[in-house]
């Protein structure tokens, strides 16, 4: 071609964006995005439109009506609810217009006319769309002289959440929130029209993990949380963000104090997290920072139990304990276990202390119910990869009882049919009914059920349908982590570009590992952190934030652990099981008590906030650690936060990029994976000949446990189910005994005693118990040594 | 007895079999409910939704968007006098003071010995025949005081047992599909191509 | 008179005219298979079959048969908007028949279930229409029995389900019963129904049913008296189907007229010419006001429609005139009222009906129609004041904001304000609400300026005497 010359000189056309639309907004033009509603494109365009039942992160129901405006699309202008209708080329939109005002004022009052006006002792009030959108779009003042509707005031309609339906605009917002977010329909419109209500089913209370949501989405008073009902007034409260720590999705919140109390978190809207969304048990542990059990003081063991002592004291004490520790058996006699429920800043000091200053490699951020740490060296999917992947792969726990907000997420991808789920459990899950397959294997098969699986036709022909995602973790602590790794290697090498999304859930165990509180060369992983110390090799042992008596699966081992240790620290912000053992334990500030940064399961850094004062004279862990450094003749170089987190970002194999600046400008936090991390090593998993007799047990978290966090706020601690044993309602007839009796469940190490219970989320042939709950201790009957545990049961 | 019999889950399985969604058979399984209770209870309300796949709140929240459906006992004639405008205007509303005066009871209630139950009922389709009523969704047209009594007597004394049954039953015949006949619901996810009648697109065109 | 009553059918009337839809009426056994089949019962449907879909549809389109529910949309032409190639896709008949004044479907249904099961059939397979679920009002117990015992009828002599009539042509149908909701009648709301939940209606626009209906897929929502005439239509032809009746809307239809006329009851006269003289005063239909009264108003298309005057009485029967005139020929329903009608107690009727029947979905329409219920309701009884009357037009521009249609009047010098409305509501309940008031208030304005209070305050202390002194 002649023109090739010219062509080259020629300044390239500018590609016309095709996911542009021209469209024109109070008059003004404006580029929306296609596929935009109608109400988000007029608010980027700077024209907030009024709404009731509009959420951004649920299906539009145009019920409430408030968000109408005129739209032209060449017919004249029609009145339309702008949160139905996408943007469409050459559209005249206006917010203001006299029909839109009185369309829009008209609503308005027809919203006052049945609500109680109640404002001045209601919880909402101050920050309350409806009154809020009374002053800036209605009409001033109602014409409404009738009776009022009138219904019981707040019923309650969850151990957590009140209903007041006479404050309820009917929006729809929580009753679609509970079906289609949470999958928890268990608030629902009753009756119609005008009495219309929303309502529980008589003894089917709206016990969803997720209801606090729907206080915080209700545009109006109607819900309102018992933890927080006329605690404050909005205007008194003062918020900073900050990531939830209470499981390890990493969920954006906001902390809301007032007087120095944390009163409220409130879910901030991360959009590759959360999206708004908490659990409950996040969202109401703030409980626990007030708890009047906090420690306050440094406490050191005498003959006469524990005194409270001066810091100055106290870190003498430990940091002569340690000194003697290591003349007695050498730094690789001391070991340390913990650092996942601090920030990523508290781990990186403990991590150089116990290694560069101490000098030992016997370093564990996880108790003996996680997975090798060479999992994280997999390349590692995001939450967003896995909840728009093709294909997502379970090989974890029950994520709606551990990783709730991953749950939300990735059956937010199986409904809204993006991604097809293939789960591999010992038991069902919450997400088995949103699963395209769900395989059960028996305890310690996986790597068998996996195999057999792969060779499915139409499982293949799925999984090469498009990208692959596995999320990995322990489904059962009654089995060791071999069969997991087992499978979990069986999968990477079918499918080597899948990615991988650990499911660890204490709070900053990812950040814990990944900043160096993990096994250095030759050092111990925590089973062998524990076995040792059971064999009495350990001098000291050092638990920052980790409570082994209540989290270590094998029972008998976490006892011995501690007794066989010679001498103990503690940090932590209670006094648990293990901590009232330690020679010296010092108090931790707590979560909102102090800042830093967390690290969610993809890796993802984020910022934790400072929110009010320590409890007493309790003091972040990195400072603990850095105190005891400069006694053993180290200065770490910490005089601030900051100075650690620029010295995780400078010395940190894969977290160079969690720079102040880099956090300050992504409230979304930046992604920091570690690169170099031993692989994983597949371990031979050996399973013992089954007995006919036995079941074999599956033990598994709940989200509400007795763990601290729980048990110490008031509002949780109820909600733990209690203890029992379930087996498959077609095994009751071979236990012999009836649902409710008590019966012994024993292994060759130990014999328990719990209710039995039928569930048919249980295989048939294995049992379950849910583990850290009151009763009896299944942690008694788990082997750490073994693949898995086979147990009788029997009656009294 | 309140959740559904082993003859009525029977036909509320059938019922399920001819939807493309179990969820759809709701509203058909409450009047199953119903016509076996006489009312619909929350053990059938609970029982429902273990059949349908829905919570019971799902279920309780259809249930009573519907009229038709009751949830406290309601005796064994339900008589409704209509109240919208033909029959308004055509004395339906005399009509209803004339039934209260003679049942001693008021519109919502029911006779203390649990025979019948008096309710106001918008439009029921049969408007030039005003004004109407429903004994068990059972017309009578162009109602006088007089006919109204002549039939408060039949229904007390049994005489229109055999036409109108008791309160719950609607239809007394169902539909049923023999199975060599019937073309069967798919789940519709799983219908993918036209049915084999249906000329290729290319054809239609 | 000249027009037949059968005491077989109350309520229908027939005439010297032709019958499309209630041919069979005159049989005492209109509704078995035996009376369908020797009365070319399922011959409309041997037809249909010998030719092609495409064939059928383009008939349907060509006789432009129109929707009887209430808009009015040629029946081919909203078959013809479903997306070609989505599976699977359904007809969902409505037969929920709700609203007031009237009722037709009901006589269909009871008269002649096999017209309609074949009227169903034909319209699944020139539209390929997979499944059909034939949504039947749950207070019509005898619809309901006729139309099963109909379809077990049919089922078991091979003209529904599997290879009807020998041919590859296979289809379903599966009866559906409702539970009382008039809003159910609304096609999104009932597609809401048969999904088994609230019937609630959904947002259309975006998308229609056409598009996305019953459990997300095409599906076409056809009124009953509308399938019935596909069968006659098949035998005969759209040439001989729209020779009758006018250019715009050929065909005959059904018209219940009810309230002070002498011989009320249910018509098929043909669409598009019959004037409402003819229909209120004709010896054939109703044969004049009862006694020989002034006629005072009437309400020409069902509940929902403005009122009309004695001053429209020469319009015909005719979709597009009527809603130039001010109001809307809807679902064929004449409500009569003659000079001794108490017109803020009528109006309060239907502001009652819709109000008690909103889903409660929109604002304006589950706060707006009770609210305006109370006022009207005070008013009636005596107990109004002047600014209640000013309350109620403004209660009603909050669910229709701007101009309201109504009728032109001679009497009062006011032109028409021509159908439709601006609403703030998702479907016509609301609105519904608001039209008898508005008609009401007005064209006769003065009937309730009568009934206010006599009183401007109400004395506070006056427990002692009746707090209402007229
Ligand atoms: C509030 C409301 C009630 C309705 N009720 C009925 C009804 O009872 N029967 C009916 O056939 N159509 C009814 N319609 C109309 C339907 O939405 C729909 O247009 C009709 O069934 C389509 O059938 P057609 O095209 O054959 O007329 C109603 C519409 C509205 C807005
Ligand atoms: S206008 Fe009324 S009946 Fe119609 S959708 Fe809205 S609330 Fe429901
Ligand atoms: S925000 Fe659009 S209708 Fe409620």
């Amino acid at each position: 071609m002649t023109t090739t010359e010219s062509n080259d000189l020629e300044v390239p056309a500018v590609v016309p964006d095709p996911n542009a639309v021209s469209v024109v907004i109070n008059g003004k033009q404006f580029t929306a995005r296609k596929g935009d509603l109608i109400i988000k494109a007029a608010e980027d365009a700077g024209a907030y439109i009024p709404r009731f039942c509009y959420h951004e992160r649920m299906s539009p129901v145009g019920m409430c009506r408030m968000c109408l405006v005129e739209v032209d699309t060449g017919r004249g202008p029609a009145l339309m609810p702008s949160c139905m209708f996408p943007v469409a080329p050459g559209m005249v939109v206006s917010t203001e217009s006299p029909v839109a005002k009185a369309a829009q004022e008209g609503i308005i009052e027809l919203l006052l006319a049945n609500h109680p006006l109640d404002c001045p002792v209601c919880d909402k009030g101050g920050e309350c769309p409806l009154q809020d959108q009374s002053f800036s779009h209605g009409p001033g003042e109602s014409r409404y002289i009738e009776e009022k509707r009138h219904y019981e005031k707040p019923i309650p309609i969850s151990d957590l959440v009140f209903l007041d339906r006479e404050r309820c605009i009917l929006c729809d917002r929580c009753t679609r929130f509970a079906d289609e977010v949470a999958g928890d329909a268990l608030i629902h419109f009753t009756s119609r029209g005008n009495t219309t209500q929303v309502n529980t089913f008589p003894d089917e209370p709206f016990s969803s993990y997720f209801s606090g949501n729907t206080v915080q989405i209700c545009p109006v008073g109607a819900l309102t949380a018992k933890p927080y009902r006329f605690k404050a007034r909005p205007w008194d409260l003062q918020e900073a963000e900050s990531t939830c720590t209470t499981c390890s999705v990493g969920c954006r919140t906001a902390v809301q104090s007032s007087r120095d109390e944390v009163l409220r978190y409130q879910g901030v809207d991360s959009d590759p997290v959360n999206w708004g969304w908490l659990c409950d048990k996040g969202r109401f542990g703030f409980e626990s920072i007030a708890s009047d059990d906090r420690l306050t003081t440094p406490l050191v063991r005498t003959a006469e139990g524990h005194q409270a002592t001066s810091w100055n004291s106290a870190s003498a004490s430990a940091a002569q304990l340690i000194t003697e520790a290591i003349a007695a058996g050498g730094a690789s006699s001391i070991a340390v276990l913990g650092g996942a429920r601090g920030s990523n800043e508290d781990a990186f000091a403990w991590a150089r202390l116990a290694h560069d200053v101490i000098g030992t490699s016997n370093v564990s951020a996880q108790l003996a119910d996680g997975l090798p740490v060479g999992v994280l060296g997999l390349n590692r999917a995001t939450i967003d990869q896995a909840a728009s992947a093709t294909t997502i792969i379970l090989l974890a726990p029950d994520l709606k009882e551990e990783l709730p907000v991953l749950y939300l997420r990735l059956r937010d991808a199986a409904v809204k049919h993006r991604s097809r789920i293939i789960e591999f459990a010992p038991k069902a899950s919450g997400l088995t009914r949103y699963a395209w397959r769900t395989v059960f294997y028996e305890p310690g098969s996986q790597a068998d059920a996996v195999g057999a699986a792969l060779a499915q036709d139409d499982i293949g022909a799925q999984l090469a349908k498009g990208d692959v995602v596995i999320v990995v973790g322990r489904a059962n602590l009654a089995e060791s982590s071999a069969p997991t790794i087992a499978a979990l290697q069986a999968l990477t090498t079918a499918l080597p570009g899948a990615a991988v999304l650990p499911a660890l859930r204490r709070g900053n165990v990812m950040g814990a590992i990944g900043v160096g509180m993990r096994p250095g060369k030759g050092g111990l992983d925590s089973r062998g952190i524990l076995n040792a110390a059971a064999d009495g090799k350990i001098e000291c042992l050092i638990l920052v934030g980790a409570d082994p008596l209540a989290d270590v699966p094998d029972a008998d081992l976490a006892r011995r652990a501690l007794a066989g240790a010679r001498r103990l620290i503690a940090v932590d912000t209670f006094i648990n099981q293990s901590s009232k053992l330690a020679d010296v334990v010092f108090p931790a500030a707590a979560y909102a008590e102090k800042a830093g940064t967390t690290t969610n399961i993809e890796g993802r850094v984020t910022t934790l906030a400072h929110k009010v004062t320590v409890t007493g004279t309790s003091r972040p862990d990195w400072m603990i650690a850095a105190d005891l450094a400069l006694r053993l003749g180290t200065d770490l170089g910490f005089t601030n936060i900051d100075d650690v987190t620029a010295a995780i970002a400078a010395n940190v194999d894969g977290f160079e990029s969690m720079t102040a600046e880099a956090l300050a400008a992504s409230p979304n936090g930046v992604l920091c994976v570690p690169v170099a991390v031993e692989p994983v090593i597949a371990p031979a998993v050996v399973l013992a000949d089954r007995n006919a007799y036995d079941f074999r047990l599956v033990v598994s978290r709940k989200l509400y446990d007795q763990a601290i966090g729980t048990a110490t706020s008031p509002s949780l601690a109820t909600l733990a189910t209690g203890g029992a044993v379930y087996v498959h309602p077609l095994d009751i007839a071979r236990v012999g005994s009836a649902i409710g009796a008590s019966v012994k469940v024993s292994t060759s190490k130990a014999t328990i005693v719990l209710p039995l219970a039928a569930d048919d989320a249980v295989q048939r042939g294995s049992a379950w118990i849910p583990f850290n709950q009151h009763g009896a201790n299944p942690g008694d009957l788990i082997d750490a040594a073994a693949a898995v545990t086979d147990v009788r049961i029997e009656s009294l | 007895m309140s959740r559904l019999s082993e003859d009525n889950v029977r036909i509320a399985q059938e019922i399920i079999g001819r939807y493309p969604r179990a969820r759809s058979a709701t509203i058909p399984l409450l009047h199953l409910a119903q016509q076996q209770d006489g009312y619909v209870t929350n053990e059938a309300i609970r029982h429902i939704g273990e059949l349908v796949g829905a919570t019971s709140a799902e279920v309780l929240g259809t249930a009573t968007f519907y009229e038709m459906f009751k949830f406290e006992p309601v005796g064994k004639y339900l008589v409704n006098i209509c109240r919208t405008m033909s029959c308004a205007l055509m004395g339906g509303d005399e009509l209803m003071h004339h039934a209260e005066h003679t049942l001693g009871i008021k519109a919502g209630s029911t006779t203390p010995d649990g025979l019948i139950t008096l309710e106001h009922a918008e439009c029921q389709a049969a408007c030039t025949e005003a004004p109407t009523l429903q004994v068990n969704y059972r017309y009578r047209f162009r109602v006088t005081p007089e006919t109204f009594d002549a039939l408060i007597e039949d229904l007390r004394a049994g005489r229109l047992d055999s036409e109108i049954p008791p309160h719950g039953t609607v239809a007394r015949i169902r539909q049923r599909i023999p199975a060599d006949r019937g073309v069967g619901a798919v789940a519709p996810e799983d219908v993918t191509t036209a049915p084999a009648w249906m000329p290729a697109p290319e054809a239609a065109k | 008179m000249t027009g037949t009553t059968y005491s077989h059918v109350p309520g229908y009337v027939a005439g010297d005219r032709p019958q499309i839809v209630t041919s069979r009426f005159q049989y005492d056994d209109s509704y078995t298979l035996e009376r369908a089949v020797a009365t070319d019962g399922y011959a409309g449907l041997r037809a249909a079959l010998g030719r092609s879909a495409t064939e059928v549809h383009d008939e349907v389109k060509t006789a432009t048969v129109l929707g009887r529910g209430g808009a009015g949309f040629p029946a081919g032409t909203k078959w013809g908007l479903t997306p070609q190639a989505v599976w699977p896709r359904y007809l969902v008949v409505n037969g929920d028949e709700s609203e007031p004044g009237t009722y037709k479907d009901r006589l269909l249904m009871e008269r002649d279930p096999h017209q309609l099961i074949e009227g169903c059939l034909i319209a699944c397979y020139a539209a390929g229409l997979s499944q059909c679920f034939l949504y039947i009002r749950g207070e019509m117990a005898l619809a309901q029995e006729r139309v099963a015992a109909a379809l077990n009828e049919a089922y078991a002599a091979g003209y529904v389900g599997n290879n009807i009539l020998g041919s590859d042509f296979s289809v379903d149908i599966v009866l559906h019963w409702g539970a009382g909701a008039y809003v159910v009648g609304e096609e999104t709301a009932l597609i809401e129904s048969l999904e088994g939940n609230r019937g609630m209606p959904r947002l259309k626009p975006p998308f229609f049913p056409a598009a996305i209906g019953l459990y997300g897929k095409p599906t076409i929502v056809n009124n009953v008296e509308t399938l019935a005439n596909l069968p006659w239509l098949m035998r005969n032809g759209a040439a001989a189907y729209t020779a009758i009746g006018s250019a715009t809307s050929p065909g005959t239809r059904m018209v219940a007229v009810s309230g002070h006329v002498k011989r009320p009851g249910v018509y098929e006269i043909i669409n598009g010419t019959t004037t409402f003289r003819d229909l209120l005063y004709n010896d054939e239909f109703c044969g004049g006001i009862r006694d020989d009264n002034e006629l005072k108003a009437f309400v020409p298309g069902g509940g929902s429609a403005p009122w009309f005057l004695p001053d429209q009485l020469d319009l015909p029967f005719e979709g597009r005139l009527i809603g130039a005139a001010g109001s809307m020929a809807g679902s064929g329903a004449v409500m009569v009222m003659d000079h001794t009608t108490d017109i803020p107690k009528a109006a309060l009727t239907l502001t009652r009906f819709y109000a008690h029947e909103s889903c409660g979905k929109c604002t304006p329409c589950r706060e707006g129609g009770t609210w305006l219920m109370r006022i009207l309701d005070r008013v009636v009884a005596g107990q109004g004041t002047a600014r209640d009357l000013d309350q109620l037009l403004e209660v009603g521009a909050t669910i229709c904001p701007g101009d309201f249609p109504h009728a032109s009047s001679e009497r009062l010098g006011i032109a028409a304000v021509p159908f439709p409305y601006k609403m703030t509501t998702i479907c016509f309940v609301g609105p519904s609400a608001y039209t008898p008031v508005h008609s009401a208030l007005t064209l006769f304005r003065d009937e309730f300026e009568a009934k206010l209070l006599k009183r401007t305050f109400i004395p506070v202390t006056g427990i002692h005497e009746p707090a209402v002194a007229q």
